[in-house]
């Protein structure tokens, strides 16, 4: 089985950018990605594309074909959509076409434009993520369905809204050197407790924001980098997938994501790794409770126990295993379906040694990414690791 | 909902049902309890499935006050919206009837079809007993 290198990264900067079309946005990450990886247009198989809400924000279906001409490339090209998580599963399906053999070189990435549906218009995009007839009829919004879980964790396993804060200020903390990142500004605990409340037990410091931004990654075979002379030191050696009853009401946990912990062992197994073995994760936190449910589901604190992990500086820079290094969905931003490419382009960059929290894991080699959608109906992890 | 609107078979024929004090759920012969509208049971895959009553009140396990609604809920925020258990089948509604203040894990809910104040159209309830 052939490896999967990571030949070149491009992101956009996150944040709040209404006037600029989702082809603008993915030109300027691909761009930079073909520039920074050496490989020249003509030689991509395939390209796949994640995107959520396109049809609302842009009136714009169809959208393949539209951003490979966007990049330039001539190639085949397929939307992916899997609510937040459509790049990440995008990813997922360019590692699977180069290892079967039938391709050597996949663009991979996403985009959405939201902040020009302003807050109530992306509350509405977003909600479609849920069960329309049984939970958004009923009033449940994304927050809403993320804070129903935040609740049913407290009862179940205890913990309360300040530990939550100190996620909040920890992603705040690590995306300070990131340019890219849509806040560069520190918060503290107080800060979040006293934000205006978006839906019990969640304010608005505990939510990531409306953003607008692209990712794109050009993945390549390990005998292409090699025969093509690439600097391409990090592989993706795991990818794993999981799924969700769609009704957060129909599931059998209402505060854990077995969706994510499914994908997590497939993507460890499929890497050869435990655990244990992880240095360093970028996870989906677009609300505080979700890193606790991602870093537990991951198997990176024991089920119960991760609430406290930003708190007690488990998961901070300095900590053990740092976690959202480039300041998470919360203070990066996450323009949804950019998202899971972003991750990829992340971690990458920490473990290559280019990022500007590198030296937060200067011995790091494995590095995970974890991608969530709707209400981690969807789930996808990468394993990824410093293989030249 | 004007007359124009197309209705969504299993669902709105579930809310009427709810209406009529008659609602139901549906199980499969190895027990398994789902919601409408489905034709599969998503636990096992039997396609056997029949109405049965749903039991007279659930229990709140979760729920938050949205005060960032979608605009389809503009009028009514803030509101409380909650999981109940009712043995069978959790669901998802609008927690009515009660300050949103009050309203807490282990409260003991039964339905009621409401409508938002802000569209008219009718929205899934659950009011103290
Ligand atoms: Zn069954």
């Amino acid at each position: 089985m052939s490896d999967v290198r990571v030949a070149g990264t491009g992101l956009t900067a996150f944040g709040n950018a209404p006037e600029r079309t989702g082809r603008d946005l993915f030109a300027e990450a691909s761009i930079a990605a073909f520039e920074d990886s050496g490989v020249p247009r003509e030689d991509v198989d395939a390209v796949f594309y994640g995107n959520f809400m396109g049809e609302l924000a842009e009136h714009q279906g169809h959208q393949g074909p539209l951003m490979a001409e966007a990049a330039g490339v001539d190639a085949p090209a397929t939307r992916y959509e899997a609510a937040c998580a459509s790049s990440g599963v995008a990813v997922r399906d360019a590692v699977v076409r180069i290892r079967s053999g039938a391709a050597d070189v996949v663009l991979v990435g996403g985009v959405e434009r939201m902040t020009n549906l302003g807050t109530a218009g992306a509350t509405e995009a977003l909600a479609i993520a849920a069960d329309e007839l049984w939970e958004v009829r009923a009033g449940m919004t994304f927050p809403g369905a993320y804070a129903l879980m935040a609740q049913a964790y407290f009862t179940e396993y205890g913990g309360e809204h300040e530990d939550l804060a100190h996620i909040a200020v920890k992603n705040h903390e690590n995306a300070l050197p990131n340019d890219n990142a849509q806040y560069q500004n520190a918060i503290e605990v107080s800060d979040v407790l006293e934000a205006p409340q978006v839906s019990s037990p969640l304010g608005l410091y505990d939510s990531c924001p409306i953003s607008d931004g692209a990712a794109a990654v050009v993945l390549t075979s390990a005998a292409y980098a090699e025969a093509h002379g690439l600097e391409a030191p990090v592989a993706i050696t795991g990818s794993g997938q999981g799924g969700d009853r769609f009704a957060l009401h129909d599931r059998d946990y209402l505060a854990r994501s077995p969706a994510a912990r499914e994908a997590g062992e497939e993507a460890y197994a499929d890497a050869g790794v435990d655990a244990g073995d992880v240095d360093v994760a970028e996870v989906h936190d677009c609300f505080t409770i979700a890193e606790v449910l991602a870093i537990e589901a991951l198997g990176l604190e024991p089920v119960g126990k991760g609430i406290t992990a930003a708190r007690d500086g488990r998961t901070t820079a300095e900590g053990e295993t740092p976690i959202n290094l480039s300041g998470g969905l919360k203070a990066k931003g996450h323009p949804v379906g950019a998202t899971g490419a972003s991750q990829i382009a992340e971690i990458t960059t920490l473990l290559a040694g280019t990022h500007p929290n590198s030296e937060s894991v200067d011995d790091a080699t494995i590095g995970v990414t974890h991608n969530a959608g709707g209400t981690v109906a969807s789930a996808v992890v990468h394993v990824l690791e410093v293989v030249a | 909902m004007s007359e124009n609107t197309v209705r969504d078979a299993g669902f709105d024929d579930w809310l009427d049902a709810v209406e009529e004090g008659q609602a139901y759920y549906l199980e499969c012969p190895n027990d398994h309890g789902s919601l409408p509208p489905r034709r599969v049971c998503p636990d096992c895959g039997s396609t056997d499935l029949e109405e049965v009553p749903l039991p007279e009140s659930g229990e709140i396990e979760t729920f938050t006050v949205t005060y960032v609604p979608t605009p389809a809920f503009e009028d009514d925020a803030p509101y409380a919206t909650a999981i109940a258990n009712f043995g069978p089948v959790r669901i998802t509604g609008q927690v009515i009837g009660v300050d949103v203040d009050a309203v807490e894990s282990g409260l003991e809910i039964e339905l009621e079809v409401t409508v938002s104040e802000t569209t008219d159209e009718r929205v899934l309830g659950f009011s103290p007993v």
